[in-house]
């Protein structure tokens, strides 16, 4: 079993450039734009993002992190209760538009979560959603408006997002998912 | 070996160094004794993630949707009691709350038919407190689901423990226990509170003194001198005194425990006017500790007895924090053993 690299560090680092460009464009401006990342990795990469934006708008939106383990819909299934990693929104968000980023989307339920957590806190103006990695395989009506690559799978397949602050390293690679792996597969929803 | 010298070598056996993930494999919480000390610092994060929820605007998340907590209460009980059903709604989960005064209890229903009806009606989770001892124990072993001990006889209250090892971590420096001195005075001998925090306590290498009158310390300077720290490696000892003055200087936390009147049967104590006067934590003594000490009550509190008006509504004082805290560490553990499931646990037995 060997994993196949789908990204390089210099080619998400110009997805992360391209995406900060579109929510910009998109939102006309910075005013009014927060960047909320998903425990784990799409804290990093919302930290990330907003430093782009700063580079090019010489303003750095907000940043918060949002863990959806309370929200999640298969506390159920999971094998163990996950470990919450912790939620941090150090910006009121009513009125505001919040740009959701995450490593990859996959089932689209992780998303789901995410949005019932985030209005928990407050009404924003607008939610969007910016992820690294779009694999397909959807089981909820949802979709990304900011991707920053395209990469069909199988269901057995297991995307592997790499984030140097995190794991030490940039890469995204796509290997073959161990049945008996379930927090793994978890991750991934 | 020196009370230092005691501390030191807990705090380098203790393992606190800040642990990798650990996985919550207990079925059920029926004391602390059987959780290590990493599984008490993920309740501990767990708890602090449950003081985030209860600061939202919204303090309520939907983790236990569609759970049935049941709580079964066969003693009076208002801030325990109060405190787990909230807890479990701040969850989403459904609350039973049933009432041994006005179930069936009272027909004469005995405590393995009432626990295996509330399963049958859905119960998952069972909140248990017993005036019996090892009560909840029984309960584990017919009981389905899981089953969290709020309180049994003499022996243990976990959540107690729990929460007060919370409470005392926000107040020390990185919440660090080791080599910290907490005084617990009073009722030693009926109190499951003393029991429980023994554990946890010593688990967290705290340099721990129970003090009380000699008749209320039966037995337990012969545990003291036994004590291995049974399923937790590196626990620290304890000491026990009838010094109060001993006990409660230079300590950094002083907790006085309730004298329980319903448990005293003759004899053990002159009077409750001689047990004021003699261990009762009145702002004199409670002087004798560090200038930043705190002092904790687990409640209810018989004031004016073992703890002075004066000092229970002090700066000094967290007991209100204890309360608030309980329902976050309640929170903590009613999601961590909602996660665990059969397939998990299967190895493990009634713990």
């Amino acid at each position: 079993m060997t994993d196949r690299q789908i990204m390089t560090g210099d080619e998400i680092r110009r997805a992360i450039v391209r995406i900060s460009h579109e929510i910009v464009e998109k939102q006309a401006g910075t005013q009014g734009l927060a960047l909320v990342g998903i425990q784990r990795r799409g804290v990093p990469l919302a930290g990330r993002i907003a430093s782009a934006i700063e580079e090019h708008e010489g303003v750095r939106p907000p940043v918060g992190a949002l863990d959806i383990t309370f929200y999640r819909d298969d506390l159920s299934l999971v094998a163990q209760q996950p470990i919450v990693k912790g939620t941090d929104l150090p910006f009121d968000m009513t009125g505001t538009t919040i740009v959701l980023v995450d490593d990859v989307l996959y089932t689209g339920r992780t998303i789901r979560a995410a949005m019932d957590a985030l209005i928990d806190f407050g009404r924003p103006r607008a939610i969007r959603l910016a992820v690294l990695i779009d694999r397909g395989h959807r089981e909820l009506p949802i979709r990304a408006d900011h991707v920053g690559k395209n990469v069909p799978t199988s269901r057995e397949e297991i995307v592997k997002v790499h984030v140097e602050e995190i794991d030490g390293n940039d890469e995204v690679s796509i290997g073959r998912l161990l049945r008996v792996d379930e927090s793994a597969a978890a991750d991934q929803q | 070996m020196s009370v230092e010298a005691e501390a030191a070598a807990v705090g380098r056996t203790a393992g606190h160094a800040r642990t990798q993930e650990v996985v919550w494999h207990h079925r059920h919480l029926l004391d602390v004794d059987v959780v290590t000390w990493p599984e008490i610092e993920l309740i501990m994060r767990t708890t602090d993630e449950m003081k985030g929820v209860l600061a939202r605007p919204i303090r309520k998340v939907p983790a236990l949707n569609g759970r049935r907590v049941t709580t079964l209460f066969y003693e009076a009980s208002t801030r325990t009691r109060v405190s787990f059903e909230t807890a479990a709604r701040n969850l989403s989960a459904d609350v039973v709350s049933v009432s041994t005064a006005t179930s069936s209890v009272t027909k004469g229903e005995s405590l393995v038919d009432t626990i295996r009806t509330l399963e049958a009606l859905g119960a998952e989770i069972l909140v248990m407190r017993h005036s019996v001892s090892g009560a909840p124990h029984l309960a584990a072993e017919i009981f389905g689901g899981h089953v969290l001990n709020g309180g049994d006889g003499w022996h243990a209250h976990p959540t107690q423990a729990l929460l007060d090892l919370y409470t005392m971590r926000q107040h020390l420096p990185d919440g660090d226990l080791r080599g910290r001195k907490v005084a617990i005075v009073g009722d030693i001998l009926h109190s499951r509170v003393a029991r429980s925090n023994i554990w946890s306590l010593t688990a967290a290498g705290a340099d721990l003194w129970l003090c009380g009158p000699a008749t209320l310390l039966r037995g337990m300077d012969r545990w003291a001198t036994a004590w291995d720290g049974g399923a937790i490696p590196g626990h620290g000892r304890f000491h026990v005194t009838s010094d109060v003055d001993a006990a409660v200087r230079d300590a950094d936390v002083v907790m006085a425990l309730r004298i329980q009147r319903e448990r005293m049967q003759g004899g053990l104590l002159p009077s409750l006017r001689e047990y004021a006067a003699r261990f009762g934590l009145n702002a004199e003594r409670v002087s004798l500790a560090k200038p930043e000490a705190i002092v904790m009550h687990p409640g209810p509190m018989n004031e004016g007895v073992e703890i002075a008006p004066d000092v229970a509504i002090s700066g000094r004082a967290v007991i209100t924090e204890q309360v608030a805290n309980g329902v976050a560490v309640r929170m903590a553990l009613l999601y961590l053993l909602a996660g665990a499931h059969e397939a998990a646990v299967g190895h493990e037995a009634a713990r």
